[in-house]
């Protein structure tokens, strides 16, 4: 049903698009952004940009999505710009240079747009989307917009990779082989400010930022490789688009940009806890493994030194005098077992008839291998 | 009081409040987090909303505080993961508690009055219209004693832990080794934040209470290194911002939350610029000075180093001696200038020539490398 109505509604096509190149766009940019461990900086951008989507507005008297966005991208620079220059010539932290500057140019969008208000003129209606974003008045023209930005997104990203790959991980060594720091700064700001603002409109000022941030995140924890991160994020990004508008549409009265931002937000918890590798999940696993490990091996250890105290070597042994280590009094028998169990599969121990165990040639081999690998140190 | 001193008696208070707090949380580098909350908090209200059904039932203010909390203490859990950085967890965190608030109020409040956009954005100017009514006497508006308590609370607050706040804030290790808990503080702090955030929402916007908070006290910090006068002198910026920007607002007729919020953002601009220790007029200054002072030297020891030499005449020739230093003409002849009147060198014919006082700098700094 879901997809038939994808391929049927017009309209929904059409946004559906929109989120999709913007989820595209935002998760590749973002991608740099988190790893420069400057994510913060996309949320203070897109409040920065409503002054000047206010003020284009002021002056020109038409809402022309382009000349608007060329307002958006002028002050969110300006912001950018005021921002990095407070954090290099003050002690003022990066976070409050942000908070100052994301706030203030949000301040003066407000007085500029009530400003307007108050200006009899029938065509500022919907001026507010911006702070909001709304998604179903995303005009076809406005997606080949997008379009057309996210392929020049696209292609200035392809075309510095090498530049940037080398800024995300070790700016020091960019510098000493001759890049400029500012200039890739400013590159990498000014397609963000565009991709923010081709965000404006269907999600708004304030969400923006999750759209930067979310998709990096997950797809950081799936890979290593920032090429493989890349694609990830993008992909993420056109997913929580596309389905963010599907069931926006489908369930009434549901806003798009938060739902968008709902659903991103989930994949990034799940990559969370599912990723291999980095995941919660996978760590949680890996912990309880070598915990069963270093039991296995103590267990061992310590039958074959009980073993070495019995002129018979294969003498056997009940469960309670085998221990964890040698000095754990406090034997969990329970995990003891478990380890003589799986011992006992792999053919050190033996097991008789009235539940005790002896160890087996194999398993002494093992036993003073252990000991040897740990150089006589007590496990 | 007409409605004009209420609404700047207000806008006054909630400056205080905020920059009091704002202090401590841009030296304690907690100003995105503080955004975080802010925005938050609208999750708070609406739970709070759906459970009382009423605007202005005090358990809305638990409720935000509540939120608030649960976001730092969510990002501080993202954080330790150690699957991403401070800051990515706090853009995580609140645009998704974010979203969540305004899909519930979208689908579930449409009809009851909770608009979005008068908590987010605020308007001062309603304000005074909500009143409080005590013994069937009007007493001043609600926002005014509201706003009142929280700033009691804040400052009380302040006053019983300064030292503890001031210590945890500079050592936290310190703090902790003492026997007092950095974290609890943190969490107080934080707890603080939510309510006045909540208390502020209202008149304010939730957006624009981070620039009352972080404004004033980086106005501040450009012009003091004392913690108890950039306490002061916050609450002091934070109010002539406050009535700066109402004053605007009433010229423009335009929104009185965002017009103080412009007039702080340019404050901080004002003083960023012409600060007398820290402003950029003087750390650009102060750094050319340091540049005309160190070439000069520079000169001083080329003059030196070839005194008395075969190859002097062409070293300390006034017409090559900027290709040997490779500087350009004119900043050749400013520095000249700076050394004739400071009669570290003469001009004889063509040729420099160090005086006495010129070779005793030479020898100083030649020593000083």
């Amino acid at each position: 049903m879901t997809l038939d109505l994808l391929l049927r509604d017009y309209t929904l096509q059409i946004v559906a698009l929109g989120s999709a190149v913007l989820g595209a766009v935002s998760g590749i940019l973002g991608s740099f952004a988190v790893l420069r461990k400057q994510s913060l900086l996309g949320d203070a951008v897109s409040h920065a940009a409503l002054p000047g989507i206010a003020f284009v507005f002021l002056i020109t008297g038409v809402k022309q999505t382009e000349m608007l966005l060329l307002g958006a991208l002028i002050s969110g620079l300006l912001g950018t710009f005021m921002i990095v220059s407070v954090d290099r010539y003050t002690r003022i932290k990066f976070d409050s240079a942000l908070g100052l500057t994301l706030s203030s140019f949000f301040g003066l969008g407000l007085v500029l747009l009530t400003y307007i208000q108050k200006i009899p003129n029938a065509n500022q209606a919907g001026l507010e989307n911006f702070i909001f974003g709304q998604a179903s008045t995303l005009l076809k023209r406005d997606v080949y917009w997008m379009i057309g930005l996210g392929i020049m997104i696209l292609t200035v990203v392809i075309v510095f990779w090498k530049e940037l790959k080398i800024f995300s991980f070790d700016p020091e060594f960019g510098k000493s082989i001759g890049f400029s720091d500012m200039k890739i700064n400013m590159l990498l700001s000014s397609i963000t400010v565009i991709a923010i603002i081709i965000g404006l409109q269907s999600v708004g000022v304030i969400l923006m930022s999750a759209l930067l941030i979310a998709p990096g995140v997950a797809a950081r924890q799936w890979t290593d490789k920032l090429a493989i991160m890349v694609l990830l994020a993008a992909i993420f990004g056109i997913v929580a688009g596309v389905i963010g508008t599907i069931i926006s549409s489908l369930v009434g009265n549901m806003p798009t940009g938060p739902v968008i931002v709902v659903v991103i937000s989930l994949i990034v918890f799940f990559s969370l806890f599912f990723a291999t590798k980095r995941g919660m999940l996978w760590r949680v696993m890996r912990m309880k493994r070598n915990r069963r490990d270093i039991n296995d091996s103590k267990v061992l250890v310590n039958l074959y030194e009980l073993a070495m105290n019995h002129d018979v070597v294969y003498h056997p042994h009940k469960t309670n005098v085998i221990m964890l280590g040698k000095n754990n009094k406090r034997t969990d028998n329970k995990h003891v077992i478990k380890s003589l169990l799986y011992l006992c599969d792999k053919g050190y121990v033996k097991r008789d008839y009235f539940d005790t165990w002896s160890i087996t040639d194999l398993g002494i081999e093992k036993a003073k291998r252990i000991m040897a690998n740990h150089g006589g140190e007590k496990l | 009081m007409t409605p004009q001193v209420e609404i700047m008696l207000i806008a006054v208070i909630v400056s205080a409040a905020c920059a009091l707090l704002g202090v401590f949380l841009i030296l304690r580098k907690m100003a995105m987090m503080t955004d975080a909350i802010s925005h938050t908090i609208l999750l708070g209200i609406v739970i709070g909303f759906f459970i009382t059904e009423s605007l202005t039932s005090p358990l809305l203010i638990i409720g935000a505080a509540l939120i608030g909390l649960l976001t730092v203490y969510l990002a501080e859990l993202l954080k330790r993961t150690k699957l991403m950085s401070e800051d990515s967890s706090i853009g995580l965190v609140f645009p998704f508690l974010f979203s969540i608030a305004i899909i519930l109020i979208t689908r579930y409040a449409g009809n009851i009055h909770l608009d979005v956009d008068s908590v987010l954005l605020g308007e001062l100017a309603f304000v005074p219209f909500d009143r409080l009514i005590l013994f069937g006497r009007d007493v001043g508006p609600k926002s005014l004693y509201v706003m009142g308590i929280i700033l009691t609370i804040d400052l009380a607050f302040i006053l019983l832990f300064y030292k503890e706040l001031k210590l945890a804030t500079f050592d936290a290790a310190l703090a902790a080794v003492i026997g007092f808990s950095p974290v609890l503080m943190h969490y107080a702090l934080m707890g603080l934040v939510s309510v006045t955030a909540v208390g502020a929402f209202e008149a304010v916007g939730s957006i624009l209470v981070i620039a009352f908070m972080i404004g004033p006290p980086i106005t501040a910090y450009m012009l003091t290194d004392k913690l108890k006068t950039m306490l002061v002198l916050s609450v002091v910026i934070g109010t002539f911002n406050a009535l700066l920007g109402y004053q605007v607002a009433v010229i423009y007729d335009v929104s009185i939350a965002g017009s103080i919020a412009t007039v702080i953002g340019i404050t901080y601009l004002i003083v960023f610029i012409t600060a007398p220790k820290r402003g950029i007029i003087t750390m650009v200054y102060k750094r050319h000075m340091q540049r005309i002072d160190y070439a000069m030297h520079s000169l001083l020891v080329h003059l030196y180093n070839h005194e008395g030499t075969e190859e002097e005449e062409v070293e300390a020739n006034r017409h090559v001696i900027d290709q040997h230093l490779h500087w350009q003409k004119s900043f050749l002849d400013k520095i000249m200038k700076k050394a004739l009147r400071l009669q570290c060198i003469v001009v004889e014919q063509e040729f420099l020539k160090l005086t006495s006082k010129g070779r005793e700098y030479a020898i100083r700094s030649f020593e000083d490398i």
